[in-house]
């Protein structure tokens, strides 16, 4: 490390410069890192998609209902393990604001289909026997500050009137990554009050399989069965019909991809140009080191050195600081539960930061390795 | 012994023979150097002069290896670097030749023990060796309590004799030095040339010079004149300028 004096009394040449510099890395990797963080939050739904499981929806679209009697039908298939209906209910609680999703459900075998969300038994069992019971997930319930036993009160809009449920049971995530921003109450209560809308109908099936393999076979052979009827549906893996919904909320994807790449890109130049700057001010500096015997390639690692220095440092704090910030505060909480930087996302920041310093510092390092010594003299 | 009739023999420190330099601007040849010859021994100090383009600055340049020549042969201390590769020319540098420049070229950041440490991170010298060298090169310019100044904080003569520490730390086989003077008052130019003068009579050092003032150049043993491509003599010891005429050869150590 004896080159080491050298390499940092040439950072701190210009303060202010250096400050800039490292900034523009922090803020181009703290957004990208809070970009990774929204990514993944509305793909949450994406990630965690059972492999096993496939959804069964009306073939028109998905706010359109299926018939209740394809049920049975539908379990009768070779292959099929256990399924299950939802429906969405919408619905105020106090203030639009307060927004969470609400699905009236099948009791009997919600647990079944989605045994990663955990409910206690004694608590399921009051759910199941209380015809207005609710039970929500711990994020809804903390954010609230509901417990077993409150009184729910929902202004209905897709279902009108005031409704009103108890809070049998909080359930939670097997894993962080899990969604507990729901609640769920009893498709039967949903039907007897709202009969014109409902009687008979649910929103769609989700449905478990022994083998994901005959996914493919067991989808194609609901839709015939189907097909023709009033009520065509379109079944498809639970992954695919949460991507196809967070595609319903626009290409985000792209959106972050176009935005992350302007940012890189316009990164890029500062840096390359704030390099560029800082080796043409120290040309006659370079020559005079290559005349005393510094050799082409470590003048080259040099200028190398300090682009990659900045870079590292600056965008290694961005990232790292996004990961903290995501963690310790999620601005949208009611729209997006689940809010973190992913690992993965952590480790791609520092591999595009360091990147960048490669990138932006390996033109004016070879102009600096290239530089005649007789030329930069004469220069000075 | 200083030569440049092409008589010298090959054992000589620096050994030039035919040495042609051309230039190539706006489409223009431009001859600096035609079929120059050169014999300099160790211990000579030599002074070139001669008109502004005349070719001092590319002499001294290709005689440091930081330049190449269209044609002829450089030969120092038995190495011929006329073919040498740019890295091993670099390497070449590093070991023989200590540069001191007009404009000081410090490195405004470092402070004059790191800019006098500079060739010395170029060796195998541990932290503890170097700082010695740095030192004890720092001490015979006489800048012994100014280690941690910043170039900024010397005066100009200052910062020469910081120069001219660097050229030495690594005790190299010659200093070629451009303008040592040129940028400093009549004083501080008597202080580095009384300097250089110690290096050459005392540590028996050799030194190549350009310069413009004749004050200056009649400090070295032999003065000699650019003119037309090759090198003439002017000798002190016959007291008169011999512009235009080839010398015969000239003994270096004249008097003063």
């Amino acid at each position: 490390m004896k080159y080491s004096t050298l390499i940092l009394a040439n950072l701190f040449r210009k303060k202010i410069r250096l400050i800039l510099t490292l900034g523009s890395f922090f803020v181009a990797l703290f957004l990208f890192g809070m970009l990774a963080a929204i990514r993944g939050a509305f793909n949450q739904g994406v990630d965690v998609a059972g492999a096993d499981r496939l959804v069964v929806i009306n073939r028109v679209s998905l706010i359109s209902p299926v018939p209740l009697s394809y049920m049975d039908k539908i379990r009768q298939i070779k292959g099929v393990k256990y399924i299950t209906h939802m429906s969405w209910f919408g619905g105020v609680y106090q203030d639009p604001k307060n927004f969470f999703p609400k699905f009236a459900v099948d009791v009997e075998n919600q647990r079944l289909v989605y045994p990663e969300l955990l409910v206690s038994d004694a608590e399921w069992n009051n759910f199941v026997k209380d015809r207005e019971g609710a039970v929500v997930g711990a994020s809804v319930a903390k954010r609230f500050g509901w417990k077993v036993g409150d009184r729910i009160p929902i202004k209905g809009d897709i279902f009108s009137g005031n409704w009103e449920f108890n809070l049998d049971g909080i359930y939670h995530g097997k894993d962080a990554q899990q969604d507990e921003s729901q609640m769920w109450f009893q498709w039967n209560y949903l039907e007897e009050r709202a009969k014109d809308q409902i009687k008979g109908r649910v929103g769609w099936y989700t449905l478990r399989v022994n083998n994901p393999d005959d996914s493919g076979r067991i989808a194609k052979e609901i839709d015939e069965k189907f097909a023709n009827s009033s009520y065509e549906t379109k079944t498809e893996t639970e992954k695919s019909f949460a991507t196809g919904f967070v595609k319903q909320l626009g290409n985000i994807q792209f959106l972050i991809i176009t935005i992350g790449s302007v940012v890189f890109f316009t990164l890029l130049l500062i840096t390359g140009n704030t390099m560029a700057i800082a080796v043409r001010e120290r040309t006659g500096e370079l020559a005079v080191l290559k005349a005393v015997g510094f050799s082409d390639r470590f003048i080259l690692l040099f200028v190398m050195a300090e682009s990659l220095v900045i870079a590292l440092i600056g965008g290694g704090l961005g990232i790292i600081a996004s990961k903290i910030l995501a963690a310790v505060h999620n601005p949208i909480p009611n729209v997006l539960p689940y809010f973190s930087v992913p690992n993965q996302a952590l480790v791609m920041g520092f591999v595009l930061a360091l990147a960048v310093g490669l990138i932006s510092g390996i033109i004016p390092a070879i102009g600096a390795m290239r530089l005649r010594v007789v030329d930069a003299l004469r220069r000075v | 012994m200083v030569r440049v009739d092409g008589s010298g023999s090959a054992s000589s420190l620096i050994h030039v023979r035919g040495l042609d330099k051309k230039y190539y601007r706006g489409g223009e040849e431009i001859h600096v150097l035609q079929g120059l010859n050169l014999d300099v021994d160790q211990g000579d100090f030599v002074a070139f002069m001669g008109p502004s383009g005349s070719g001092k600055t590319t002499l001294l340049n290709l005689l440091g290896g930081l330049d190449v020549p269209s044609a002829g042969s450089i030969t120092v201390a038995g190495d011929e670097i006329t073919h040498m590769s740019r890295g091993n020319l670099t390497e070449w540098r590093a070991r023989h030749v200590g540069f001191v420049f007009q404009m000081y070229n410090l490195i405004p950041v470092l402070t004059a023990f790191q800019n006098v440490e500079l060739p010395l991170l170029l060796t195998k010298l541990s932290k503890t060796e170097r700082r010695k060298h740095v030192e004890t090169a720092l001490g015979v310019v006489g800048l012994s309590d100014r280690m941690n100044h910043f170039p900024r904080q010397l005066s100009g003569g200052q910062e020469q004799r910081v120069t001219i520490a660097r050229a030495i730390v690594s005790d190299p086989t010659f200093l070629l030095c451009d303008e040592p003077t040129g940028d400093l008052d009549r004083k501080s130019a008597d202080e580095i040339m009384a300097l250089i003068l110690t290096l050459v009579k005392q540590d028996k050092k050799t030194v190549l010079m350009v310069t413009h003032d004749p004050q200056v150049a009649d400090r070295a043993d032999v003065t000699l004149h650019l003119n037309k491509g090759a090198l003439v003599e002017a000798s002190k010891l016959e007291g008169a300028r011999l512009e235009g005429t080839r010398s015969e050869g000239v003994t270096s150590g004249g008097a003063r």
